[in-house]
C-alpha cells in the first residue's frame, strides 16, 4: 500500500523517471557486458595503441596499451555499479545496527557510540579513507571496505534518531507488555519504520560511494591496472589529453550519468518518503 | 557566551584525543617493521644488535599504550615526527604548504558566496508569491535563473571534481590559453589570480549549487513568515525588507552548510590540488602516500581534521553574530 504510494509519487516526478531509465539502462549494461561489448576489455594490442575514436572496430578509439575504449566503458559500469552497492551494504549495515542498539538501549552504550560516531564524523570522509587504503595497500576490495567503514555514521546517527522516538510508541510498549523480546520489537516495530530514512540515505550514498571510489582510483588507491575502472582510467588518460581528450571526456560522462541517475532518484524518494512535502 | 566557547573547546579534548589514537593505530597497522615505517631506517642491512638497540632507544619495545601517550605528548609539543623522505620535521613540512591550502580554501569559498547567494535570492524572489511582484520580463528572465540553478546544483554534485578540473583544463588552459593549468601563478598579482580561477572554480562547483538551493529554499519560506508581511505592510522599501527581514534570516542554514562542507572541501582540496600541481597540503598528502612517508599522511591527516573541527566550531560561534535569538549559555 505505502509502496504503492510511493511508487505514484516518483512516477509523477519527470525527473526520477529520467533517472530511473538511465539507471536502468546501466544495470543492463553491465549485465550484459560480454555480450554487448564489441572486444575483451583487457586485450592488449601494442601496435595499436591511442587509435583516434571512429578506427575499425574501434569506435571510441584504444587507450595506450591498444585495448578498446568502449568496452572498457562498458565493463567500468559494472564495477562501479558494485562498488556503490557493497559500499553502501557495509555503511548500512554498521551504521542501522549501531544506530538501533545506541537509540533503543540509550544510557552508556547509547554515549559510546555517539561519541564514536563524532570522532568518526570529525574526520574529512575522503582524507580519511585516504589515509587507511594507504596504510592497507590500495586495491578494489580494499578501497569498498574502507569506503564502507567510514561512511556508517551518518546512518547511526540517522537512525538512533528515529529509534529514539519509535521507543516512546505506544506500540512498542504494547509489544513488551505482551512479553515480545528486544529483538522481536526491533525487527517486527522499529525497523520497518526506519526503512524510509535508510532508504534515502541509501540511495545518496550509493552515488557517493561512486564518486568517491572513483576519486580514489582516479588517486591510484582503488581499482589497480589492467581493471577498467572510470576513475582510473580517467587517470590514464591524463597525459594524452591534448592528443585524445575523448579518452578524458568519456569516462567522467560515464561517472557523470550514473551519479546523476542516482542522485535524482535519491531526490525523489526522499520527497515522496517524506510525508511534510507531500501535497 | 564565552562560557559556551570554553565548553565547546573542552569538547575538543575528547575528540582530538579520539582523532589522535586513530592516526596512531592506523601507523601501527602499516605493514612493515615500525623502524622503517615510523623512522625511515632500514633494519635488514643491520645488525640485529643495533637493530635492537635502536629499538630500545626508541622506545619501540614499550608496550602500545606507553607508546601512544608518549605519541600525544610529542604531538602536544608540535612534533609530528621527520617526513621519511626529505627528514624534515612534518610540521615544517605543513606549515610550509599552509598558505597555499589556505588560499586556495578562502578564493573558493568566497566564489561559493558570491555566486551562490546572488543566485539564491534571485531564485527565489522570482518564484516566491510574497515578494513584491517585479515587472513580468525581469521576472520570466529570473525563473529561468532558477531552473538554471536547480540543473546547475544537481550536475555540481553529481560532478566528479577530477573530471571537472580536467574538462576546465582542457578547455581554458590548452584549447583557449586564457588561464594556467597548473600551479600558483608567476608571482604577480594578476598571475596568481588567474592561477587561483581554475582549482577553485573545480573545489567550489558541488558547494555552489548546494548553496544556492539551500539560500533559496529557504529564502522562500521565510518571505512567507508573517513578520515579513508586517514589514511590508508598515511600509518598508521592499529591497529592505528583502535583505534586512528576509536574506539575513535566510542565510542561517546557510552558515551551517559552509561548516558541514568543509569535510568535503578539504577532501576535495587533495584531489583538485593533486590535478593542478597546486602546492599544498592535499598535495603533499597524496606524494607521502605514493612514498609511503607514513609520519607525513598522518600528519597532514591529523592537520585536516583539526582544521574541520575548528571550522565547525567557528560556524557555531558565527550563528550567535548572525542570529541573536540563538543564544548558547
Amino acid at each position: 500500500m505505502i509502496e504503492n504510494l510511493v511508487w505514484r509519487q516518483v512516477r509523477r516526478n519527470r525527473l526520477a523517471v529520467l533517472g530511473l531509465v538511465i539507471l536502468g539502462a546501466l544495470v543492463l549494461t553491465a549485465v550484459a557486458a560480454p555480450w554487448i561489448a564489441p572486444c575483451d576489455p583487457h586485450e592488449m594490442n601494442l601496435s595499436a595503441a591511442l587509435q583516434p575514436p571512429g578506427s575499425p572496430g574501434r569506435i571510441l578509439g584504444s587507450d595506450e596499451l591498444g585495448r578498446d575504449n568502449l568496452s572498457r566503458l562498458i565493463y567500468g559500469s559494472r564495477i562501479s555499479l558494485q562498488v556503490g552497492l557493497i559500499v553502501v551494504s557495509i555503511a548500512g549495515l554498521i551504521g542501522v545496527t549501531l544506530g538501533t542498539v545506541s537509540g533503543y538501549y540509550g544510557g552508556v552504550i547509547d554515549d559510546g557510540i555517539m561519541r564514536l560516531v563524532d570522532v568518526v564524523l570529525a574526520f574529512p570522509f575522503l582524507v580519511l579513507a585516504i589515509a587507511v587504503v594507504a596504510v592497507v595497500g590500495p586495491s578494489l576490495t580494499n578501497m569498498m571496505i574502507v569506503l564502507g567503514g567510514v561512511s556508517w555514521a551518518s546512518y547511526a546517527r540517522l537512525v538512533r534518531g528515529v529509534v529514539l522516538g519509535l521507543r516512546e510508541e505506544d506500540y512498542v510498549l504494547a509489544a513488551r507488555v505482551l512479553g515480545a523480546s528486544d529483538w522481536r520489537i526491533i525487527r517486527r516495530h522499529i525497523w520497518p519504520n526506519c526503512l524510509g530514512v535508510v532508504i534515502v540515505q541509501a540511495t545518496f550514498g550509493v552515488a557517493n560511494g561512486i564518486l568517491a571510489a572513483s576519486g580514489l582510483s582516479f588517486l591510484g588507491l582503488g581499482a589497480q591496472p589492467p581493471e577498467a575502472e572510470w576513475g582510473a582510467m580517467l587517470s590514464a588518460a591524463k597525459p594524452y589529453l591534448r592528443q585524445r581528450p575523448l579518452m578524458s571526456i568519456a569516462p567522467g560522462l560515464a561517472i557523470m550519468a550514473t551519479v546523476l541517475a542516482i542522485n535524482l532518484v535519491g531526490d525523489a524518494l526522499r520527497d515522496a518518503l517524506d510525508p511534510r512535502l507531500r501535497s | 557566551m564565552k562560557r559556551y566557547i570554553v565548553r565547546r573547546l573542552l569538547l575538543l579534548v575528547p575528540l582530538l584525543l579520539g582523532v589522535s589514537a586513530l592516526t596512531f593505530a592506523l601507523i601501527h597497522l602499516a605493514p612493515g617493521d615500525p623502524l622503517s615505517t615510523q623512522f625511515g631506517l632500514n633494519p635488514r642491512g643491520m645488525e640485529p644488535e643495533t637493530v635492537e638497540r635502536l629499538r630500545a632507544q626508541l622506545g619501540l619495545n614499550d608496550p602500545l599504550p606507553v607508546q601512544y601517550f608518549r605519541h600525544l605528548g610529542s604531538l602536544l609539543r608540535g612534533d609530528m615526527g621527520r617526513s621519511l623522505a626529505t627528514r624534515t620535521p612534518v610540521s615544517q613540512e605543513i606549515w610550509a604548504r599552509f598558505p597555499a591550502t589556505l588560499e586556495l580554501a578562502i578564493a573558493t569559498e568566497a566564489l561559493v558566496l558570491l555566486v551562490s547567494i546572488p543566485l539564491g535570492v534571485l531564485s527565489a524572489v522570482a518564484v516566491s508569491p510574497w515578494s513584491p511582484a517585479p515587472p513580468v520580463p525581469r521576472r520570466r528572465w529570473a525563473r529561468l535563473v532558477d531552473a538554471l540553478c536547480s540543473g546547475g546544483a544537481l550536475l555540481g554534485v553529481s560532478m566528479p571534481s577530477f573530471w571537472l578540473g580536467i574538462m576546465l583544463m582542457l578547455l581554458f588552459a590548452q584549447n583557449l590559453g586564457w588561464l594556467p593549468s597548473t600551479g600558483r601563478g608567476d608571482g604577480t598579482l594578476v598571475g596568481a589570480l588567474k592561477a587561483l580561477v581554475l582549482p577553485a572554480v573545480t573545489l567550489g562547483a558541488g558547494l555552489m549549487g548546494l548553496v544556492a538551493r539551500v539560500t533559496r529554499s529557504q529564502l522562500l519560506e521565510v518571505l512567507s513568515q508573517d513578520h515579513v508581511r508586517t514589514a511590508h505592510a508598515k511600509g518598508l522599501a521592499p529591497r529592505w525588507v528583502l535583505i534586512r527581514h528576509g536574506v539575513r534570516n535566510a542565510l542561517i542554514p546557510v552558515v551551517t552548510i559552509l561548516g558541514m562542507q568543509a569535510a568535503s572541501l578539504l577532501g576535495g582540496a587533495v584531489i583538485v590540488e593533486t590535478i593542478f600541481a597546486w602546492p599544498g597540503i592535499g598535495r603533499l598528502a597524496v606524494n607521502a602516500i605514493w612514498r609511503r612517508d607514513y609520519p607525513v599522511i598522518m600528519g597532514t591527516v591529523l592537520v585536516f581534521s583539526v582544521l574541520f573541527v575548528l571550522t565547525n566550531l567557528g560556524v557555531d560561534i558565527l550563528y550567535t553574530l548572525i542570529d541573536p535569538r540563538i543564544r548558547y549559555d
